[in-house]
């Protein structure tokens, strides 16, 4: 092994030390994990698909939806991604202040959809069209129910973050969780458009 | 092989940039309040036009109206990967690119294929559900 | 015998725990006597030896990828253990229940076994060996010094080890599920499984799922991301290859088993319509979801152990793995195609013609890539001096086996034959031909072929070929009958038969089992023989195969820091060119080494999320909600913690580095 060789097509081992910077895969991980959170919905919308005309001769669509509701809950969560936005931008610049202002906005909205959410759901609940009542309604509330899930923990960990960056401020890992709270935020919202789209919209031509 | 062999050569080249500092820090794109705006106010048109349209009644065609819908939804969609997402074909080398095209690639299976399947299903077993078995084609 | 839902109490503190838990029957009693001694025995030699501190601080909570690596296959195979004692249950009781005999086992019992069988077998053994394989070698074969995420792959372990208990603790705590390893409704419904068996199935599954997932994003990103220099993804190692591929698939696949068991879940806690038999629920529904994850699952095992075989094959032949770009081009065929499948597994349940056909034709497509790879490794045996080492070995098995698997699997591609084979014997035959002779061969080839670098000492041959030829007989011993059994229209999951000329089949596959539980004592006997021979058995160079890929390029076992300079790939079979261009020892000044700390989160976090799936599956609701918020709590503490790194200081990289030096040196390298 140790007999010379011919040319050997470069160096084998950088003999300079080789940094990986820190967190340089968080973001691709991070969109990694929403694109599996997303065939989990893919499936969510699929049992939507195919057990949607369930009604079990109970109420359908018509009967139970209010799409004013809906309309202002899209406002809501459409307002948050731009508040969101105006924070990663505020980040950006360093401005610490601006950063947890827009943060604190965005809060606002995500639990402004979370007590429309859980108002509409216990209103049909009431109305006694529970999950229980149909397939179609089952399939309604899981679909629905797991994107409110996920805003509510989103919420939890907007709350998180902002104690984080009040303590340590605008530094790179504090940065790195904001990017990737933003990604969060953000597919959240594109959830939504399938869900207000397929769920609501369609259901009520 | 050559040109492999100086590919490769050129990605060594430019890890040992990357390694070195040559790139800024954070290499992502944060977008500008010039691009979020732009998302924002096509976001609230590509909503409100189907909101409006099925509030108001719809067309004629049930089937329009929802073609409509679904096809705003699908550019309101878009919208939010470029605008929000800042999807590009740059970051990560092209990878998360790449995962979403993935993605979407199962996501079509899984949803055409279930409906597709289930539908046959349905209707050769329960054929007295048939009415019930889409509840979009009613 | 199974419990009535009359018989139980729902109590605030205890849920419907009560002493009914505690199972009727003394074969299980016998086992927990087994376990409680050798249990005891183990904690007392724990304790002896002050090994506790050791175990937590070396291992627990260690997030050194190999570390993880070698944790995630000691789980499997004690769980392999586990589900092979249900494997020799069962053929013993077919075997002796005929003639009016009921056999040993009541049809409760029985009936938790095959379904305890199948899901250990996949989840807790080929899973994590599986994950603990790519663990170990995926980030040494790049040249990297860790995965991306080394908290997460703690974590991910223990929430596989979380799963495992839960499956574990039904045995005698409970019962299990009583429905197959799929747990299909309305069977797996309240009203036909009201007791706690589908609900450890469901909340075992679901904590093994997140682990399983977290680990499938950690691996996939690690690949993309932390390769050497100058390795773009043409110039990776096949395994990684595989492995990448395996990774895409769990990350694309498992998220659709969690979702399906959430509404399995809904069905049975809140009372959702989704797969039950009233209200609109369709159960159909619930097979064709389950199996859209059910088929990438089979690629998820098999493909890394095709990595395993590509790298095995052209090591022992000593040439550069025949076709590596098509080799890469038919993984990347699987990966995709394997999507595209799900129905087969589920024809005659009426979908009609052209949904029948269209997966029918995408099932047989899909074996076109694998038999391309089975023409590589043999173009790439063709004419080479073939080193009949024990990784060849179990190749060399694997190709006869598996191509017969395959075939068969072919043969029930075809729906009208699907039609009559099944549900049958064949069936069963034709997947554990393919599941045995393809993912447990490839795992045992692996083992023989990395355990060296693992802990700097071979395997003891002879022991080996003991355990490799009773293997090889006894899996044909035990299921060629079965194959015959099932054209002769046999079903499976069947406890008691009627026609007596069937009983000598069944005896010969209970003989082919017993030759298998010697081939798996010939494989422990063959771990203590080596471990206490380790001395003689001892491989000094770090490189005992004549190896091609960097794993081979460090010491055995490999120091914590992996490589302590980075290497660089110039092309395919990086250490091969190292070797050939004589730069295998690179000196430099050395430089501190940026390293991620040990922590106790996720076994913090993983006990929490395993105390709630228990708390869930006895309805004691309180505890649920508090071990739920600690998972919470627990998990956004762990953010709070900044400082998750620290220096390994360069006089301990040279120290570390002279020893090496020194080693070699005596070696003679």
């Amino acid at each position: 092994m140790s007999t010379v060789s011919p040319q050997a097509p470069g160096d084998f081992w950088e003999v300079e030390p080789h940094h990986h910077h820190e967190g340089a895969s968080t973001s691709i991980g991070f969109w990694v994990y929403l694109m599996s959170d997303c065939l989990m919905f893919a499936i969510l919308f699929a049992t939507f698909g195919v057990l949607g005309g369930s009604y079990a001769a109970g109420p359908g669509p018509k009967d139970l939806f209010d799409l004013e509701l809906v309309a202002l809950n899209t406002a809501f969560l459409l307002l948050s991604s731009i508040t969101y936005g105006l924070a990663m931008l505020a980040m950006v610049k360093n401005n610490k202040g601006g950063t947890l202002g827009w943060l604190a906005v965005t809060l606002v909205f995500g639990l402004a959809f979370l007590a429309v959410e859980l108002y509409e759901f216990s209103h049909l609940i009431h109305l006694g069209a529970g999950p229980q009542r149909s397939a179609f309604l089952s399939s309604f509330f899981a679909l629905v129910g797991t994107h409110g899930l996920h805003v509510a923990f989103g919420c939890l960990w907007l709350v998180t973050l902002m104690i984080q960056v009040g303590q340590r401020g605008l530094i790179p890992a504090n940065r790195r969780r904001l990017s990737c709270l933003s990604m969060f935020w953000h597919f959240l919202d594109v959830i939504w458009i399938g869900v207000f789209t397929f769920v609501y919209l369609l259901g009520m031509i | 092989m050559p040109s492999i062999q100086a590919e490769g050569d050129k990605h060594h080249a430019e890890r040992r940039a990357e390694a070195h500092g040559d790139h800024h820090e954070d290499s992502h794109d944060h977008g500008s309040v010039r691009s979020y705006m732009t998302g924002f106010v096509l976001s609230v048109v590509l909503t409100a036009i189907p909101f409006a349209v099925v509030m108001g009644g719809g067309f004629e065609s049930r089937l329009l109206t929802a073609a409509v819908v679904v096809g705003l939804a699908v550019v309101q969609i878009l919208v939010h990967m470029v605008y929000f997402l800042h999807m590009n074909t740059r970051s990560d080398e092209g990878w998360t690119m790449m995962a979403l095209i993935f993605t979407v690639v199962i996501l079509v299976i899984v949803l055409a294929g279930s409906l597709w399947v289930m539908y046959h299903m349905n209707t050769n077993m329960m054929p007295q559900m048939d009415h019930e078995a889409l509840g979009l084609g009613s | 015998m199974a419990i009535s839902a009359d018989d139980i109490q729902t109590t605030f503190l205890l849920g419907r725990l009560d002493w009914h838990a505690i199972p009727q029957d003394p074969i299980v009693w016998a086992t927990f006597v087994v376990v409680a001694i050798g249990g005891v025995a183990m904690l007392w030699m724990l304790h002896k030896y002050r090994l506790w501190s050791w175990l937590w601080t070396e291992w627990f909570t260690s997030v050194d990828h190999k570390k993880i690596g070698i944790m995630y296959i000691v789980l499997a195979l004690v769980m392999f253990v586990r589900g092979f004692a249900d494997a020799i249950m069962m053929r013993l009781q077919q075997a002796i229940a005929f003639n009016g005999s009921e056999g040993y086992l009541n049809a409760h019992h029985y009936d938790q076994v095959f379904s305890a069988h199948g899901v250990i077998m996949i989840f807790f053994v080929a899973m994590p060996f599986v994950t603990g394989l790519m663990n170990y070698v995926v980030p040494l074969q790049i040249g990297a010094r860790d995965v991306s995420f080394p908290f997460l792959n703690n974590f991910s372990f223990w929430m596989t080890v979380g799963g495992a208990v839960l499956t574990m603790m039904s045995l005698f705590v409970g019962e299990f599920a009583q429905t197959g390893w799929l747990a299909f409704p309305p069977l797996s419904g309240l009203g036909y499984s009201p007791y706690v068996g589908v609900d450890y199935y469901i909340w075992g599954l679901q904590v093994a799922g997140v682990g399983t997932t977290l680990s499938g994003i950690n691996l996939l990103v690690t690949i993309i991301k932390m390769r050497a220099p100058g390795m773009t993804m043409m110039r990776m190692p096949i395994f990684t290859w595989t492995a990448l591929c395996t990774n895409i698939l769990i990350v694309a696949s498992f998220p659709v088993l969690t979702a399906t068991l959430v509404l399995l879940t809904l069905d049975r806690y809140v009372g959702t319509n989704f797969f039950t038999n009233d209200l609109g629920g369709n159960a159909m529904m619930y097979v064709n979801l389950i199996w859209i994850w059910g088929h990438p699952e089979v690629y998820i095992l098999i493909l890394p152990l095709f990595g395993v075989y590509s790298e095995v094959v052209a090591t022992f032949t000593g040439k550069r793995l025949f076709g590596y770009t098509s080799m890469v081009y038919a993984t990347v065929c699987i990966t995709i195609l394997s999507y595209l499948v799900w129905l087969h597994h589920f024809f005659t349940m009426g979908s009609g013609a052209s949904v029948n056909s269209f997966f029918g034709i995408t099932t047989m497509i899909i074996s076109v890539p694998t038999g391309a790879k089975i023409f590589n490794w043999l173009f790439t045996m063709y004419r080479s001096r073939i080193r009949f080492e024990l990784p060849m070995m179990w190749t060399i098995a694997f190709m006869l086996t598996f191509v017969i698997g395959g075939m068969t699997g072919v043969l029930l591609a075809v729906p009208p034959a699907d039609f009559v084979l099944h549900n049958s014997l064949f069936l069963v035959a034709h997947f554990h031909n393919v599941i045995i002779g393809g993912v447990l061969f490839g795992l045992f080839a692996a083992v023989y072929y990395w355990w060296p670098k693992a802990f700097g000492f071979r395997l003891d041959p002879w022991w080996g070929k003991v355990s490799f030829w009773f293997w090889v007989v006894g899996f044909w011993t035990a299921f060629a009958p079965l194959y015959i059994l099932g054209l002769m229209g046999v079903t499976r999951r069947m406890r008691v038969f009627d026609d007596p000329s069937l009983q000598i089949w069944f005896i010969i596959a209970a003989f082919g089992a017993v030759l298998i539980a010697i081939g798996i004592a010939a494989m422990f006997i063959q771990f203590g023989v080596s471990i206490m021979r380790r001395d003689r058995l001892r491989d000094e160079t770090g490189d005992p195969w004549d190896g091609r890929t960097l794993e081979w390029a460090t010491s055995s076992p490999p120091p914590a820091y992996n490589f302590a300079l980075t290497p660089v790939s110039h092309g395919l079979d990086t250490w091969w060119d190292m070797k050939r261009y004589g730069q295998t020892r690179p000196r430099a000044t050395y430089v501190p080494i940026h390293m991620p700390r040990n922590t106790g989160a996720g076994v913090v976090i993983a006990g929490f999320a395993t105390i709630c799936g228990f708390a869930l599956v006895w309805y004691i609701w309180w505890l649920a909600v508090l071990s739920f918020a600690g998972v919470v709590a627990a998990s956004i503490l762990h953010t709070f913690n900044y400082a998750r790194d620290y220096h390994i200081p360069a006089e301990e990289v040279r120290a570390t580095e002279d020893a090496r030096d020194r080693q070699l040196a005596s070696a003679g390298v």
